[in-house]
Order: C-alpha cells, then sequence, then structure tokens
C-alpha cells in the first residue's frame, strides 16, 4: 500500500537544524566572530557588498558566517535583506577623483601627478604558501608614511585635455534605477553600469577575458586603476544643501582603449569605465571591458557578434542571484511535468513501433 | 504577526505590483514588466508567484499552496509558512475553503469560483522564448501579433511525430490575442485556463506578470486537421478511483511494479472522505 509522500514540514525543520548544526562545525573550534570576518575575510566582505549592492561591512561578515562561506547565498541574504530598506533618497554623485586613495597605479604613463602607489596589493607577492599564518604566527607592523598630501587627478583627463580620446560629455539626465523599474532593452550606459557593478564577478571576468582572446577585441591599457575612500553626500530637502553622511571604499578603473577610427569617428582612443564597492579590481577592471565591448554601436564599430557585445546576452545573464536560482531550480519537484513527457515519449515510441510493424508486414 | 509590513513587501512595492496586475487584467495574456525584488527565497522558487501573492492578500484571506498539484510538498510547505509569518492570514488545503491560491505547475481538480483568486509561478512567462532567445525581438513579435514561428514549430512537431509534442506549457491564446505560456502545468489543465475565477500569473526573475480575467476566452493552440488534445493516461487514480483527474506514476518496487495517484492531494483526499475508494486504497 503506497502512503503518499507526507511530512514535508517536519523534514524541513529537521534539515534547517541540520544545516545549523554544520554551519557551526565542531564546537570545540571556536566560533567565527563578526569582527573577524570583518577585519580578516575583508575582500570576501567587499564582494558581498558589491554584488549585494548594499554598503555595510557588518551585515556582509554576518552573511558570509550565516551562508557557511558560500559567496552567492552570501549575497542572495544581502540582496533579500535589502528588499525591506526603504528608499530614502538619492546621493549626489561621488567624487572619485577626491578619493582618499590607498592604491592607484596607470600601466599607459610611468609617472603620473599624484604617484604611482602600489598600496596593499597581492599583485608581486609570490605565491608561496606562507606557512607562519599556519603556525598562528603574527604579522609585523608595515612602516609607515605621512598620507600623500599631493592631490591625485584623473589621469585620463590629461588625455581628454589633449583631445586624443573620446570625450565624455556630461548629462544632467537622472539616471534611472535598476532596483526600482523593470530593465527594458535596449539600455542605456547608466543602467547597463548599474547591472555590470552588482553583476558577478566571475561572469564578468570570463566576458571581459573573451575579448582579450578576439571574441569582440577592444585593446584596453589600464588609464588608472584607483582604490580608496569617497564621501557620499546627501542632499537635505529641509536644509538647502548637501550633508556628508558617510565614507564608501571603491575601486575605479578607466581603461583607454585603442580604436583608429571609423564612419563617425575621427581616430581617438575611447574609454571603459568600471566601478566595484570595496576592493575589488579583478571585477573593476573586467566592468570597464565589458562595459567598452558594449559601447560598438554608439561608436560606430562592427557587430562581431562575439556574446560581450551583446547587450541583451550580457544583462541578462549578469546576475548570480537570477542566475542561481534559476539553475538549481530545477532540482525541485517537476513530476507533473515529466509525467506529461513520459506519456508522450511512450506513446510516440508505440506508435513507431506499430507503423514499423505494419511495414515489415507489408 | 512579524517586524515585517503585512505581507512582507512595502506599500509602495505591493501598489507597484497591483498596478501591473491591473494593467494585466486589462490586456489579457499582455506580459506587463514590472520591478520585481529580490525576495527571501531564491528566484526559480516562486518569486513572481510569491510577490503576486503578497500584494493580492488582505488580512481576511485564505491561502492554499500547491506544488504539483500537493500541499505538502516542500517548497508548497515553505511558501506557505513564510505567509503564515509574514501575513499572519489563515491557511488551508481545501482548495474550495481558499481565497487565494497560489500554484506551481497544477490547477486544482476541484473548479474553482468567482471568489477565488489563482496565482501561478512563472519560470519563462515568454511562450516564444526557446523559438526566438531574444526579448527585444519576442516582444516586436508579440506587438505584431506576428505568430507564425510558433505555428511552424506546432508544424514541424506533427511533420515529424505525427502529433504536437507539447505536453506541458502548452501554448494558448488569450481573448483571441496574445499568446500566453500558461506556465508549466500539464496540457491537461489548459481547458481549466477559461475559469470564473481572477487568473495571475508572475515571473519574479524575469520580471513580468500577465494575467486572465474570469471568463476570458482561452484557446490552445492547434490546427483544424490536428485538434487540441487534452488527453492523459488512461488509468484511475488507485487510492480514489478517480478517472478524470491528472495523475502522478509512483514507482513502488525495483521490479518496475507502479502505480497512478491523483496528483491534486485535496482533490484525492476529498474524494476518499466521501467514500471512493482505488484498487490500492486501505479497506
Amino acid at each position: 500500500m503506497y502512503v503518499a509522500v507526507k511530512g514535508g514540514e517536519r523534514a524541513i525543520d529537521n534539515a534547517h537544524a541540520w544545516l545549523a548544526e554544520a554551519r557551526r562545525g565542531d564546537a570545540s573550534v571556536a566560533g567565527l566572530t563578526l569582527a573577524q570576518i570583518r577585519e580578516q575575510l575583508a575582500l570576501a566582505v567587499d564582494r558581498v557588498m558589491a554584488e549585494g549592492a548594499l554598503y555595510d561591512a557588518d551585515l556582509a561578515a554576518l552573511a558570509i558566517k550565516q551562508a557557511r562561506g558560500d559567496m552567492i547565498e552570501a549575497i542572495f541574504l544581502i540582496r533579500a535583506y535589502k528588499t525591506t530598506l526603504p528608499r530614502l533618497g538619492y546621493s549626489r554623485p561621488v567624487e572619485t577623483a577626491a578619493m582618499r586613495v590607498i592604491r592607484r597605479v596607470s600601466a599607459t604613463f610611468k609617472d603620473v601627478p599624484g604617484g604611482q602607489i602600489l598600496g596593499p596589493t597581492f599583485d608581486y607577492t609570490h605565491r608561496l604558501l606562507d606557512f607562519v599564518l599556519a603556525a598562528e604566527g603574527e604579522t609585523p607592523e608595515a612602516p609607515e608614511a605621512d598620507a600623500a598630501p599631493d592631490p591625485a587627478p584623473h589621469v585620463l583627463g590629461y588625455l581628454d585635455r589633449e583631445g586624443v580620446i573620446q570625450p565624455e560629455a556630461d548629462g544632467d539626465a537622472t539616471p534611472g534605477d535598476l532596483t526600482r523599474a523593470p530593465l527594458e532593452l535596449p539600455a542605456d550606459r547608466a543602467l547597463r553600469l548599474q547591472a555590470l557593478a552588482r553583476g558577478d564577478e566571475g561572469f564578468l571576468l570570463s566576458l571581459a577575458y573573451s575579448s582579450q582572446r578576439g571574441y569582440g577585441r577592444n585593446h584596453p591599457f589600464v588609464g588608472e586603476l584607483r582604490i580608496g575612500a569617497v564621501a557620499v553626500e546627501l542632499d537635505i530637502p529641509e536644509l538647502g544643501f548637501a550633508v556628508e553622511i558617510g565614507e564608501v571604499e571603491l575601486t575605479e578603473c578607466e581603461t583607454v582603449n585603442q580604436f583608429t577610427g571609423s564612419k563617425t569617428e575621427p581616430a581617438q582612443f575611447t574609454r571603459g569605465y568600471g566601478l566595484v564597492f570595496g576592493q575589488s579590481e579583478r571585477k573593476a577592471i573586467a566592468m570597464a571591458l565589458v562595459d567598452r565591448a558594449l559601447r560598438w554601436k554608439e561608436l560606430g564599430e562592427e557587430d562581431t557578434g562575439a556574446p560581450v557585445q551583446d547587450e541583451e546576452f550580457v544583462l541578462s545573464h549578469a546576475d548570480n542571484i537570477q542566475a542561481t536560482g534559476f539553475l538549481e531550480h530545477i532540482k525541485l519537484p517537476h513530476y507533473v511535468d515529466f509525467q506529461s513527457e513520459l506519456e508522450l515519449v511512450r506513446r510516440l515510441r508505440r506508435e513507431a513501433a506499430a507503423a514499423s510493424e505494419r511495414e515489415a508486414a507489408e | 504577526m512579524s517586524d515585517y509590513n503585512f505581507a512582507y513587501l512595502d506599500e509602495p512595492t505591493k501598489r507597484m505590483i497591483r498596478r501591473a496586475i491591473l494593467k494585466g487584467l486589462a490586456i489579457p495574456g499582455y506580459q506587463v514588466p514590472f520591478a520585481s525584488r529580490e525576495m527571501p527565497m531564491p528566484y526559480g522558487w516562486g518569486t513572481g508567484g510569491v510577490q503576486v501573492t503578497a500584494a493580492t492578500l488582505t488580512p481576511d484571506d485564505t491561502l492554499k499552496v500547491i506544488d504539483q498539484g500537493a500541499d505538502d510538498t516542500t517548497n508548497a510547505v515553505s511558501i506557505r509558512r513564510f505567509f503564515q509569518r509574514v501575513a499572519g492570514v489563515a491557511t488551508t488545503e481545501r482548495t474550495a475553503e481558499a481565497s487565494v491560491i497560489q500554484t506551481r505547475h497544477r490547477v486544482p481538480e476541484t473548479p474553482l469560483t468567482g471568489d477565488q483568486i489563482l496565482v501561478y509561478q512563472v519560470p519563462i512567462p515568454e511562450p516564444l522564448r526557446f523559438l526566438e532567445p531574444s526579448e527585444v525581438e519576442t516582444r516586436k513579435m508579440h506587438a505584431l501579433e506576428d505568430y507564425g514561428l510558433m505555428h511552424v514549430k506546432l508544424y514541424e512537431d506533427i511533420a515529424r511525430h505525427g502529433e504536437i509534442a507539447t505536453s506541458y506549457a502548452y501554448p494558448a491564446r488569450a481573448a483571441g490575442r496574445y499568446v500566453m505560456d500558461p506556465s508549466p502545468i500539464p496540457k491537461f489543465d489548459n481547458p481549466k485556463l477559461e475559469s470564473p475565477a481572477i487568473q495571475l500569473f508572475g515571473a519574479g526573475r524575469e520580471q513580468r506578470i500577465y494575467a486572465l480575467p474570469p471568463w476570458t476566452r482561452v484557446e490552445s493552440l492547434d490546427f483544424e486537421d490536428h485538434p487540441f488534445d487534452p488527453s492523459k493516461a488512461e488509468h484511475p487514480c488507485a487510492l480514489c478511483g478517480a478517472r478524470e483527474s491528472y495523475l502522478d506514476e509512483v514507482i513502488v518496487d525495483d521490479a518496475g511494479g507502479r502505480m497512478f495517484v491523483c496528483s491534486d492531494t485535496d482533490y484525492c483526499a476529498g474524494r476518499r472522505a466521501a467514500g471512493h475508494r482505488g484498487t490500492e486504497a486501505a479497506a
């Protein structure tokens, strides 16, 4: 006698209890504090803030802890939390030229006003496992210097003033908001950049890489890459002026892309732009390459059919929360649909077998 | 209750969704873009249906949630619990007692009434998607009422297999105009799309809402010489003996033994309570 599968509620409760226990791991090992995650897994926290599109390091640390280190799960927790927050207003555009930089490099000029500042980078480390860390040795203090006193204007400004790079017109149009209106295509550049800024790092990395390997090539140089803190200012209508409400750390990448001119544009360099919460050079550079590739139409370039040039393809598949949800949902029950397919296949096979029998008989 | 606003979403968001629903009701089968929110369950788990339900519920409603026709499948349990927690509404497993029913992949067997709203969870709202991957193109095709591609597909099915080889998510035309995806319900359920109830379709990830007002004419696509056939396998339910309900096939041993039981658990339980018995029912 068949008993219908019951007990969904109890199964869910038990699964959650098991998950909580597995998350904690061996109880004889000290539990992680949010401060430890925030301070020592800072780049993980940054990625969760960037792709979760919510700048709050403590919440991101909590999400990472709750998600057992699964980054997309942590990003998902932040996104779902964000849904419950009211939208109080929009900040003024942040002034990245006034950034308090901790790192700033240009690959196009040997030296630039404000200097090249390596900052806390992995770039020239030898990737040798450091067993001192395994032995829980303490890290010696880094040497200190006074904060760079020189202003560090944007490197691309020099090319701009010379007229050799495509100018970026100031617009006073209010950009759309991807989180408040459904994405409709074609999207303008502001919306594309919003989507890329919260898009999946791995997806953008692969797309940008594909463009470097020839699928929609756009010859990029890193004109400037900078990381640092910028002030966030909000206009307060009751006061009639803007008030600084906090600071966010950003990674900004501006690429200079070779361009030889087309029917509509004289020979000049062109630009790609990447801006990401926290420290994520990989994401910022990838974003700039993808942004540049998506601009083929406005620059009168040829559509080579490369995935990175296809706005609808890129924007529809960049969000890892959408992607992971739809991918993983196929593990949910589909037995009603499968049953209808099964019956169809059986019937088609019966009919085919009957037809070949008839043929054999003739 | 909880610290969340009634039914989780804030009021401006619910208003935005209600506007999309009203527009959808005004243009049956037309996919209305809406600013879908990130919900606390993953895309693909019914976020579109959950948002439509959240915007539709009032504190006096009685909610039923089914997945594959059953109230006790894990995701149905999870969504029902979500609304118990964030909306505090009454819930039921009885189709006839519910004022709002959220469903995945089935239409209840018990006929719905004009007092009910059926909310479908939709994975891919675009019926033309697997013929044309670009949304820009498919929206154009709908605007021009250009459904030739779909008819060619159905014709090719007949040429190749002798019949239309689509058994679920079978395309239908609403009010003689828009071709719509009825969500992945088996084609057996398509005739139930003409209903006295309001039917709302929510696709969260794809940011689309569409609707069928009560008694909208809904024609499953077919040809004069190959009329639409909503048939199902010829078995009675092993538990309640029903011959007119959609059945799940259950493998009962490793010797190829199988049995067929109603996919609609409430319908099956109701029939058994009324004394109907199938071959495998406990005495």
